[in-house]
């Protein structure tokens, strides 16, 4: 029996777009960066949502992460600004247009060293706004000189030996205001996964930070970012799953082991529970666990804290509806008898 | 006003001379900061602009919140001159830290009304003293202790409306005007200016020389400082995202912007057409101004000169990646901090090559709070058809200082959004390259994010790139790119506001200045003429790059002053570069920068100097 040989029809999403949709440019970073893997679920993830590439808006400062906008979601505008202030760039665009999904791209230099003063008041001003580090605690554009990420103790390729604390992204912004704050480990594509679909469905800052080994200048003996040290170290928090809006939410889970967020935009996120109890709507027990881990050496990952009633920053500014961006005249240039009352004011 | 035409044989400053002066003085009054006297001074002003006789006045303000000195000059002239008059023909001593040797500056002939305790009339023989109880007058009149500091400073006006001759009504109108919607304050303060006329009126004969008198010069006109001017002008221009960090002199431009957005850009349902973020620094107010204005918005930001040095990497990224975005400056006196409440124009070669590379702007060089309100709609308007960062550059005695208009007018032309193209556009052409020069103009089209086809979406950046916004060290992709750009700014020399013949005779000496030197200027032409017999014609820039009137202006005259408010006779360099060697070694340099704002004796005496050389 023969059959007629047909192309089985693509498979596509629930906007009927295929993943081929969501794709970019060619990477120019060294092969088996994890920054790279990070882009790849980047690209899952805003394709399993079905979010539509024309409405993100991708935003970076300078570095090797901050290249890497260009290599996923060729739909979409993106803007690779200056070192270490894509945070007041996203803060423009966001409040230009608040229909757009803003996805901020950097590196542990380019938040926790010259862009740490931006990534403070970002997260103070609960931006609706997904803020991905990609951190592998190095400079690699310069040739592997430490960031302030990286972990007291941590050996270069060179020998030199960090003798100053890192800076935890994640507690700086639990503590500043941040609403949704995760970590997780690029070589993780599940957990990854998951957190990035919870970040879509976050309304206000979701900051991710992800530990993403530099293959070239710090995946040696002595690191503390290296691919072996984070496997090895990799604890986490929580199990998670995520349940998006547009799918059978009533699927069946213990309610004794898992807790449920629900989200915005109606999906939930699920955190099944580990060894420790852990509550990520409390800050207080966050800030804590993420402390203790410090002095025990591991490198918790997973949803360390959510909170999903916080206001965000356009709430806060009363923003009408439309995009600022695309107000008519009639809606930005008062009338002539305005000009005609103040200048009648001021005689 | 006072122009070239003007047909006046008498000599025009008689104040050292003999008889009466009328509406030909000015005033200086001296107190110490949060003591009120601004309030005072207010009135003060007012009531001689109400009076019909045109005024100036000058706040020359410490760097404190309360107690250092403090002098307001307000300077009444019937020929319409408004700038600061070098010398002080009625004083009003009130600060016992500076009293001394303000009188010891004061001119013979001049008049000084001071606190009593002072003890003044011992210094001098050649100026008439009135001194005044303040501290027995201000009992009665205010029985709140705690408020009798700020209202003693009030009493001087009525003094001053007595020896003056300042109608009395007037004063009380102003103050009505001062304290709309304090009607206790309105009444305290009342109050006080009539003890002080009353006192004035029971004791003292009239002895000085100068007098107020009405005129019917400021029919229709209304006073408003320049950062005020400029709000309105940027609300008008349809501004939707303003960010900020507040810096002296630049603060109250957008303290009142923020009132008048709240007042006149909120709907029916309370939603806001703006977005206002207080930044963390300058560096973040800049970046989330192209931030937005990438996105589409008209996007704004205004500092001062630190703030500026701030903003330079981003003002690159502006320019080289093509951003729009409105930066005001309003100068004050630098290097470094500098004297953050004095006023300078210093700002002019920073700002014009603000960034590392090769980085040129667009800078509007507004003079008056006219030229506030309009170019503010313009600036947004080329950033917006350019794709380019544009500074606007007043400073402080524009922004914070008060001056006489006409009521602005209405906008008539629509605003103008520059090369975007939509959803059909992209459609029909089938995508487009963001950096090519399709129309010969050096302007390229942008796309804004959120357009809804595959197609719109570029890649900024501020490496290098090609036409199609890809990221290029190719060597001519980079010369190509470059030469563009300098060609978007041959556009820009006539798109700009064009400079203004104010003056434009047969001489062959021929002045060019700009901002606020404008006013002194305008009397000094009328000094070199009617006491030197030297005639100038004079053209006032009004942007960079500069039009081609620029360099016909050179052209046509033999020898140049360029007048600038800055020690490196910044625009004198600007010029320099622009210009045909043979046309350069025409240029003279004027220049004035001890933080006052100029006065027109000072430029004329240097004109004078330098012509005989």
């Amino acid at each position: 029996m023969s059959a007629t040989p047909t192309t089985p029809a693509p498979k596509t999403n629930h906007i009927g777009l295929t993943v081929i949709d969501y794709r970019g440019g060619k990477t120019t970073l060294c092969a088996g960066c994890g920054h790279n893997a990070i882009s790849e679920r980047i690209i899952d993830a805003m394709y399993e949502m079905g979010v539509q590439p024309e409405f993100v808006a991708k935003l970076s400062g300078i570095g090797c992460s901050s290249k890497s906008p260009a290599y996923f979601l060729n739909h979409a505008h993106g803007f690779n600004a200056v070192h270490g202030r894509m945070p007041s760039v996203a803060t423009g665009v966001a409040l230009a247009n608040r229909k757009l999904m803003a996805l901020g791209i950097s590196g542990d230099g380019d938040t926790a060293s010259i862009g740490v003063g931006q990534f403070v008041h970002l997260m103070r001003r609960n931006l609706p706004l997904i803020y991905v580090i990609e951190d592998n605690g190095v400079y690699g554009l310069t040739k592997g000189q430490f960031s302030a990420t990286a972990d007291i103790g941590a050996k270069l390729k060179t020998g030199v030996i960090n003798d100053l604390p890192a800076i935890d992204t994640c507690i700086m912004a639990i503590q500043l205001g941040a609403t949704f704050v995760a970590r997780s480990f690029s070589g993780d594509k599940k957990q990854l996964l998951t957190i990035l679909k919870a970040a879509i469905a976050h309304k206000g800052t979701a900051m991710i930070d992800v530990i993403s080994p530099c293959v070239t200048f710090n995946d040696h003996e002595g690191s503390t970012k290296s691919y072996k040290y984070s496997k090895d170290h990799d604890e986490p928090v929580n199990e998670l799953g995520f349940v998006p809006y547009f799918e059978n939410i009533d699927l069946d889970y213990d309610p004794g082991t898992t807790s449920t967020v629900r989200m915005h935009d109606g999906s939930e996120l699920r955190l099944r529970k580990l060894e420790r109890e852990y509550d990520p709507t409390d800050k207080l027990t966050a800030l804590r666990v993420l402390e203790e881990a410090h002095s025990k050496g591991e490198m918790l990952t997973g949803v360390f804290y959510v909170n999903t009633q916080a206001p965000s920053f356009v709430d806060l500014l009363n923003l009408v509806d439309e995009p600022l961006a695309r107000l008519p005249e009639s809606l930005v240039r008062p009338p002539r008898e305005a000009l005609d009352e103040i200048m009648e004011s001021l005689r | 006003m006072a122009t070239f035409d003007v047909g006046v044989q008498e000599q025009r400053d008689q104040t050292t001379g003999q008889g009466r002066v009328v509406n030909d003085f000015s005033i200086q009054v001296a107190t110490v900061n949060g003591s009120g006297s601004q309030s005072a001074n207010t009135v003060l002003l007012r009531s001689i602009f109400q009076m019909g006789v045109p005024v100036s006045g000058k706040n020359l303000f410490p760097s404190n919140i309360a107690g250092l000195p403090t002098w307001y000059t307000i300077r009444a002239s019937k020929y319409g001159y408004i700038a600061r008059k070098k010398e002080i023909d009625f004083l009003v001593a009130m600060n016992q830290e500076t009293a001394q040797e303000d009188v010891m500056s004061l001119r013979p002939g001049a008049a000084c009304v001071y606190d009593e305790p002072l003890n003044l009339s011992r210094l001098r023989n050649d100026v008439t003293f009135y001194p005044v109880p303040f501290d027995k007058l201000v009992g009665p009149v205010c029985p709140e202790a705690k408020l009798r500091r700020l209202v003693k400073n009030m009493i001087y006006v009525g003094v001053v409306d007595a020896l003056l001759g300042i109608d009395l009504a007037e004063s009380e109108k102003a103050l009505r005007k001062q304290f709309a919607a304090k009607k206790k304050a309105a009444d305290l303060n009342t109050a006080a200016i009539r003890a002080g006329h009353d006192y004035a009126k029971a004791t003292f004969t009239k002895q000085d020389r100068f007098y107020i008198e009405a005129m019917n010069e400021n029919q229709g006109k209304l006073i408003i400082d320049g950062n005020a001017a400029a709000a309105l002008g940027c609300m008008f221009a349809g501004v939707t995202v303003v960010t900020w960090y507040p810096i002296t002199p630049s603060t109250s431009l957008v303290e009142q912007l923020i009132d008048y957005l709240k007042e006149y850009r909120i709907g029916h349902d309370g939603k806001a057409t703006f977005a206002v973020v207080q930044a963390e620094d300058e560096l973040a107010a800049i970046g989330m101004v192209f931030g937005a204005g990438w996105a589409g918005a008209r996007a704004m930001t205004s500092t001062s000169g630190p703030g500026i040095s701030l903003m330079s990497e981003f003002a690159g990224l502006g320019y080289y990646a093509e951003i729009p975005g409105v930066v005001f400056d309003i100068q004050r006196v630098g290097p470094s901090t500098g004297l953050p409440t004095r006023t300078m124009q210093g700002d002019v070669l920073t700002t014009a090559f603000l960034s590392h590379g090769d980085t040129k702007h667009i800078v509007l060089f507004p003079a008056s709070v006219e030229e506030c309100f309009t170019f503010a709609m313009e600036a947004f308007d080329l950033a917006e058809k350019f794709q380019t960062p544009v500074f606007v550059l007043s400073d402080l005695d524009l922004g914070m200082n008060n001056w006489m208009a006409d009521p602005f007018k209405y906008p008539e032309k629509p605003i103008a959004r520059g090369k975007i193209l939509n959803e059909e556009d992209l459609k029909r052409l089938g995508g487009f390259s963001r950096y090519k020069d399709v129309d010969g103009d050096g302007i390229p089209y942008r796309t804004l994010p959120g357009t809804d086809v595959a197609q719109a979406a570029y890649f900024t950046r501020g490496s290098g790139h090609n036409e199609k916004a890809q990221y290029s060290e190719r060597p001519d992709d980079y010369v190509h790119n470059m030469d563009r750009l300098a060609r978007k700014f041959e556009t820009a020399r006539s798109a700009v506001p064009a400079p203004v013949r104010h003056v434009d005779g047969t001489s062959r000496i021929g002045i060019i200045a700009y901002g606020t030197s404008h006013w002194a200027l305008l009397e000094t032409i009328d000094q070199l003429r009617e006491e030197f017999r030297v005639k100038a014609d004079y053209l006032r820039i009004r942007a960079y790059p500069f039009n081609h009137d620029v360099h016909d202006f050179v052209k046509d005259h033999d020898r140049i002053y360029v007048v600038e408010q800055n020690r490196d006779a910044q625009m004198f360099q600007l010029l320099k570069l622009d210009l045909a060697p043979e046309q350069v070694v025409k240029l003279r340099s004027v220049r004035h920068y001890n933080g006052l704002p100029v006065d027109a004796r000072s430029l004329t005496d240097e004109i004078i100097s330098q012509a005989g050389k």
